[in-house]
């Protein structure tokens, strides 16, 4: 039955929205809005559980001293300090000295509990207690400190200045950078590697370089443009739609597959 | 060791270090790159250009901060010739880095448009842009696919709220907006696999109609949903920007990013050119020999 009950909800469910698509009946769409609802709180228990694995996977390599384990570590103060901005809401004009101790005791008792659930066995008891005091702590502030204070259940967290800085300066910062290296990459790679071998790939660098310099000024530059239209709107097109049917062939056999029980992947077995 | 056999053995460091100057030159340089405007990306702007006062476009921001240099500059074009059309926008981010996307995009925004400017010889006043009157910023939710089905029927169903905890139906735009029925298009700016999502289950479901603005790399791949109509317009890259920029003339990011992609890209070129001379040139004398 273990094995049985997920293909048979499986088949159910899968049958079930294939034929819901086609069918713009009233009920059919209640029935649409019930299971997606349903795949929403999945979702989130989903996020839940991926937050949990993070959190385990790091705190074991940290206490292992494996290599890099100083990474895992930023991932975690990263992790907490942005929930922690997220949740709360500072006062306008009020110090922010009361908020930063606030942040820190709480990321000393998380962290003191994480060591006290899964780290080493030795002065577990004792990280636990320091941790439970540490919240006690917290708590306290988090009572008496009026320059900041919980959100819960509005999402006044999102607009916090700390949350809206942390994402600003430092997310879109390290990400617009990781990606920016890649012309660096692509540069050297494409002097390296591009070469006319042969027939296709020559044909393929001159088409390349078309399209590279369809937005060329000078009295070229129109000519390049219209070419370029062609080469993107004939050849690549034709390759493309065929890529396209291709791949919506496939979908649909491995959707049928998983439907109908042949293909077990998502089980953990195949 | 010859010429051609040096060349092709140049270090790698080399081609990293001129690119650097390359770019950086032609970041402190004063010139403007002129756009040639591609019929694809002036169907969108035509699109806009045409829609009346009040009318409601719809922007997914499907994108994260690794593809804002190429994308952030299309969405200020876009969603600045709307509000100044006196359009109003529904914005989304199916991406999970897009609401702070979007939030940015639409701090920024705010302040520009309280400038007057003129565009095409006409004099827009500056004007406030207020949340829930001229836009709604639905916020993010897991599973795009599920979420773009979903807000066929109804926004209510995943976004009974906006992204900052208002109600939906305490909006004033969105009290009787309910799905793509009550838009006049949906632009979905993206960096990733959502934008398969709007054409099969948006675009292919609802027939609203879908614009698109791309990455570079992804452009090619969407031309046959152009040609078959499923997409009507196609800004791709930093140069589908440019163009918009261009159209809406209101150069800005994109216009500035051209200035350095351009001397970046002839400097690719040429490295490509100097290879396969090398390349030919050592193959024509092993043959020799």
């Amino acid at each position: 039955m273990k094995r049985q009950l997920p293909l048979i909800l499986v088949f159910v469910f899968g049958t079930l929205m294939v034929i819901q698509y086609f069918v713009p009946h009233e009920n059919s769409e209640i029935v649409k809005g019930f299971l997606l609802d349903w795949i929403v709180i999945i979702g989130i228990f989903a996020l839940a559980l991926g937050l949990w694995s993070l959190v385990q996977v790091s705190v074991a390599k940290i206490n292992s001293r494996k290599e890099n384990w100083e990474y895992p570590l930023v991932t975690l103060i990263s992790l907490t300090v942005m929930i922690f901005f997220g949740f709360t809401s500072h006062a306008e004009n009020a110090s922010w000295w009361g908020y930063f101790l606030a942040i820190t005791v709480f990321l000393v008792a998380l962290w003191m509990f994480l060591q006290g659930f899964m780290g080493q066995a030795a002065n577990r008891n004792m990280k636990l207690l320091g941790g439970l005091g540490l919240l006690i702590v917290f708590s306290l502030l988090a009572i008496f400190d009026n320059s900041w204070e919980f959100k819960f259940y509005t999402a006044e967290g999102l607009t916090n200045q700390m949350f809206v800085h942390f994402f600003d300066y430092i997310m879109i910062p390290l990400q617009a950078t990781m990606f920016a290296l890649l012309a660096f990459f692509i540069t050297s790679a494409s002097y390296r590697a591009f070469r006319a071998r042969n027939l296709l790939a020559t044909l393929l660098l001159i088409s390349a370089l078309i399209v590279m310099l369809r937005f060329t000024p000078g009295p070229w530059g129109e000519y390049l443009a219209k070419t370029s239209a062609w080469v993107m709107n004939v050849p690549n097109l034709a390759a493309q739609r065929a890529i396209v049917i291709g791949i919506g062939l496939g979908i649909v056999a491995t959707a049928l597959k998983v439907i109908l029980g042949i293909e077990r992947g998502y089980m953990g077995k195949g | 060791m010859n010429f051609f056999s040096m060349l092709m053995r140049l270090d790698r460091r080399w081609v990293y270090l001129l690119l650097v100057i390359v770019c950086l030159t032609a970041y402190y340089s004063d010139f403007t790159v002129p756009t040639i405007v591609e019929d694809e990306t002036k169907a969108i702007y035509d699109f806009i250009e045409a829609l009346e006062p009040g009318e409601i476009i719809f922007v997914a921001v499907d994108y994260d901060p690794s593809s804002q240099a190429e994308l952030h500059p299309m969405t200020y074009a876009l969603v600045e010739h709307a509000f100044r059309k006196d359009l109003k926008v529904i914005f989304t981010a199916l991406s999970q880095n897009g609401p702070g996307m979007v939030d940015q995009a639409i701090r920024d925004l705010t302040d520009s448009l309280k400038l007057p400017k003129t565009y095409n010889g006409i004099f827009y006043e500056g004007k406030d842009i207020v949340n829930g009157i001229d836009y709604t910023f639905l916020g993010y939710k897991p599973y795009y696919a599920i979420v773009i089905t979903a807000m066929g029927q109804d926004y209510r169903i995943l976004f009974p709220s906006d992204y900052y905890g208002t109600p939906l139906d305490s909006i004033p735009m969105m009290r009787r907006v309910h799905n793509y029925d009550d838009i006049a298009i949906v632009v979905d700016i993206s960096s990733g696999s959502i934008t398969d999502a709007w054409i099969s289950y948006g675009q292919g479901k609802f027939d609203f109609p879908l614009a698109l603005g791309l990455t570079g790399v992804m452009t090619a791949q969407y031309y046959p949903f152009l040609q078959s109509k499923q997409v009507m317009g196609l800004m791709g890259g930093l140069l589908g920007a440019a163009q918009y920029e261009q159209l809406a003339d209101n150069p800005g990011l994109a216009k500035d990013g051209m200035r350095v992609q351009l001397p970046a890209h002839l400097l690719i070129i040429l490295f490509i050119l100097i290879g396969n001379v090398g390349y030919l040139a050592t193959r024509y004398k092993e043959r020799k020999v």
